[in-house]
């Protein structure tokens, strides 16, 4: 209505005004960017100086010679308390934990929200809601009981122990994802297969995970950032040789005697944070649509 | 020949609710049991139980004569068709329809042997390789039907699969399942609200309300002579008239009067003798009051009555009027001479009258 009133100068003014308005927009966006990116900024470049260049150079400014000195130290021979090997070790330990315990959680938590979402037994939303409630236990309550329950399974300090616990902290997420997604599978789906012929696994196995496609990304991601990221359950749950990669980079931060190798430490912590970074660039795509989708069209 | 199914005295509670009370019926082998009713009258509950979906709380439920309270739908030797068609998503529409065969371990050749019989009986063959997301609705609904008909069940179930289609779609694929039934001469239940399919399908009609079952009969049964007021509203269409009546009873029959809007009577006089109370409900089809030129039947009688609405139907004109307190409607020639808030000679033909009782709203003859 008001747009047909308008006289041609006042419309070019609101185009103006849209401009103007957009262009702010950006502007500030663009500056929030640059803020969150400044420290990864300073993380790249300070792991690519020399020691000499950080101690008289300036923090921001680019390297004026670039050398991959640091990251060849920080990945196979920085220091972590007495051992001198870097973090190649841990990076493959973190490895090692971290793709079973994905895999695992996911799948087991796909298990959980199928069962809890299509098949309704008696007790499943107190289940369920049980569940939910272990999400938020905070890790250190559960500390000192599960390394007792560690001891007595004899994998305490193992990396099946590690594994273990990421599985049991993790399932409460993970069946969270699954079954807000198979809650909205129409029941009639189940049905139509059980008159089939199809039993539990069989509908699980053949109609339901090949529907999962984006929550099963939603939740690797999350499993995989918590599981990466952990630091608590692994410097507690951990001895010599099964700490995972985020341990030894506090060691090799916290372990350095004389002069503070900078560049080292900025590269062995890229190091660490690298894995993670990649999931996302990946996935990072089917993590929003999978966050959004959920009904299935038949 | 022991029935197909029967079920008899069986109850069904979701909890402490009552879904289903003391359902009786049984059906022989080629019958087309149509299960009808308004919404949430149990028809998908009671549906699910047959097919072993839910658990019934009591009663026996047998099939092929073999009692069925605790096997489960796989071996129960049925197929069924759902509401919401409950293609597989991600599956094409091939393996959908042999899915059922491969969990049963049938041999590659036959089941592609079937699959190709039942595409062309459906005429499918062009879809086999698409998935349900990118099929039209009618089209869902036959890949639902051909699933059914692979298996070539004891036992054909079927829960409104014409629901979700439009108007002339439906009435396409409702001949198309009458032929089915026809050639393969397969037993079938089949749920719908929809009371002109019920009629036109079935070989036996259950018609339910509240999880209780109304009235059992053939088409012509529950058309001519409902059970109650309710089977008498809820078949045909437009709906039978029930009009309040007075009886007299004398020697040569019973005098019906009905009383018109401005006070006067009509007296209709029903030749046979009956023993009816005072007051009663009548039941007159629409067909059955008409033009006189068209009452071919010489049992009509005239009476003249005040036209309120026409409303023309193609083949036919449907007169409205109040008789008795309630709207009545006639059917009339499509080129009736009735026009709206005149006087019309119209003949009414109590050959199949029905009469029920105010109170009980049974039956009475
Ligand atoms: N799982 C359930 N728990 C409790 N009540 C239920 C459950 N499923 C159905 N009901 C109730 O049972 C009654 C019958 O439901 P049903 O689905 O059999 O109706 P229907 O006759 O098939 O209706 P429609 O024509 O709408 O499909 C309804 O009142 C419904 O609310
Ligand atoms: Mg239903």
């Amino acid at each position: 209505m008001t747009d047909l009133t308008l006289t041609p100068v006042q419309t070019r003014q609101s185009h103006i005004g849209k401009a103007v308005l957009r262009w702010s927009l950006y502007i500030l966006l663009g500056v929030f960017a640059l803020f969150y990116l400044m420290p990864l900024f300073v993380m790249v470049t300070t792991s690519l100086k020399s020691l000499e260049e950080i101690r008289t150079g300036d923090l921001v400014a680019l390297p004026r010679e670039v050398t991959f000195e640091a990251w060849r130290t920080a990945w196979s021979s920085a220091c972590t308390g007495i051992q001198c090997e870097g973090v190649r070790p841990f990076f493959w330990n973190s490895v090692l934990i971290a793709i079973p315990a994905v895999t695992l959680s996911t799948l087991l938590g796909a298990m959980n929200g199928y069962v809890i979402a299509q098949w309704r037994f008696r007790g499943a939303n107190l289940i369920f809601s049980l569940m939910l409630f272990g999400c938020f236990i905070p890790f250190q309550v559960v500390l000192l009981p599960m390394a007792r329950l560690l001891g007595m399974m004899g994998i305490a300090g193992t990396i099946p122990g590690l594994i273990f616990v990421h599985v049991i902290y993790g399932l409460g997420f993970t069946t969270l994802f699954f079954r807000n997604y198979y809650v909205s599978i129409p029941a009639e789906l189940t049905k139509a297969a059980k008159v089939d012929g199809a039993g539990f696994f069989r509908i699980f196995w053949s109609i339901f995970l090949p529907l999962s496609l984006p929550i099963i990304v939603v939740t690797v991601i999350w499993q995989f950032t918590q599981i990466w990221n952990d630091f608590l359950f692994g410097v507690s749950f951990s001895q010599a040789g099964t700490q995972p990669v985020t341990v030894a980079l506090n060691n090799i931060v916290n372990s350095t005697t004389g002069v503070k190798e900078y560049n080292v430490d900025m590269a062995a912590a890229i190091i660490a944070a690298l894995p993670t970074l990649l999931v996302y660039v990946v996935a990072g795509k089917y993590f929003i649509r999978g966050l959004t989708a959920g009904s299935v069209k038949g | 020949m022991s029935p197909i199914l029967e079920i008899s005295n069986l109850y069904k509670n979701y909890g402490s609710t009552e879904i289903l009370k003391d359902i009786n019926v049984s059906i022989n082998a080629g019958d087309f049991l149509v299960l009808v009713g308004p919404s949430g009258c149990g028809k998908s509950t009671l549906l699910n139980c047959i097919a072993g979906l839910e658990p019934i709380t009591s009663g026996t439920l047998n099939i092929g004569g073999q009692d069925m309270t605790n096997v489960s739908p796989k071996d129960r030797d049925i197929a069924m068709v759902f509401q919401s068609y409950a293609l597989y998503p991600t599956m094409s529409v091939a393996k959908n329809i042999t899915f059922g065969m491969k969990v049963r371990g049938v041999d590659p050749a036959t089941q592609e042997r079937k699959l190709q019989q039942v595409a062309q009986q459906l005429q499918i063959e062009p879809l086999l390789k698409r998935r349900p997301g990118q099929l039209s609705g009618g089209q869902r609904q036959r890949v639902a039907m051909g699933r059914a008909l692979v298996r070539d069940p004891k036992l054909f179930l079927f829960d409104e699969p014409l629901s979700n289609l439009d108007a002339k779609l439906r009435v396409e694929m409702r001949t198309e399942i009458k032929s089915l039934h026809q050639n393969l001469g397969a037993s079938m239940v089949y749920v719908t609200h929809d009371q002109i399919e019920a009629m036109t399908l079935a070989t036996k009609i259950v018609v339910m309300k509240g999880g209780v079952i109304q009235q059992v009969g053939s088409p012509a049964e529950i058309y001519n002579r409902p059970a109650n007021l309710f089977v008498a509203d809820f078949m045909g269409s437009p709906a039978m008239n029930l009009i309040p009546a007075k009886t007299r009873s004398n020697g040569d029959g019973t005098h019906i009067e009905i009383a018109r809007r401005d006070g006067s009577q009509i007296v209709l006089k029903d030749r046979r003798n009956r023993d009816l109370p005072e007051d009663v409900i009548i039941g007159v089809r629409p067909e059955d009051i008409a033009d006189p030129a068209r009452a071919s039947s010489s049992a009509g009688q005239e009476a003249d009555c005040l036209i309120d609405v026409i409303e023309p139907a193609g083949a036919d004109t449907y007169a409205v009027m109040q008789l008795g307190g309630k709207h009545v409607t006639a059917r009339l020639h499509a080129e009736t001479t009735a026009t709206p808030g005149a006087t019309q000679r119209l003949s009414f033909d109590l050959g199949k009258v029905s009469y029920f009782a105010p109170d009980t709203g049974l039956r009475l003859n």
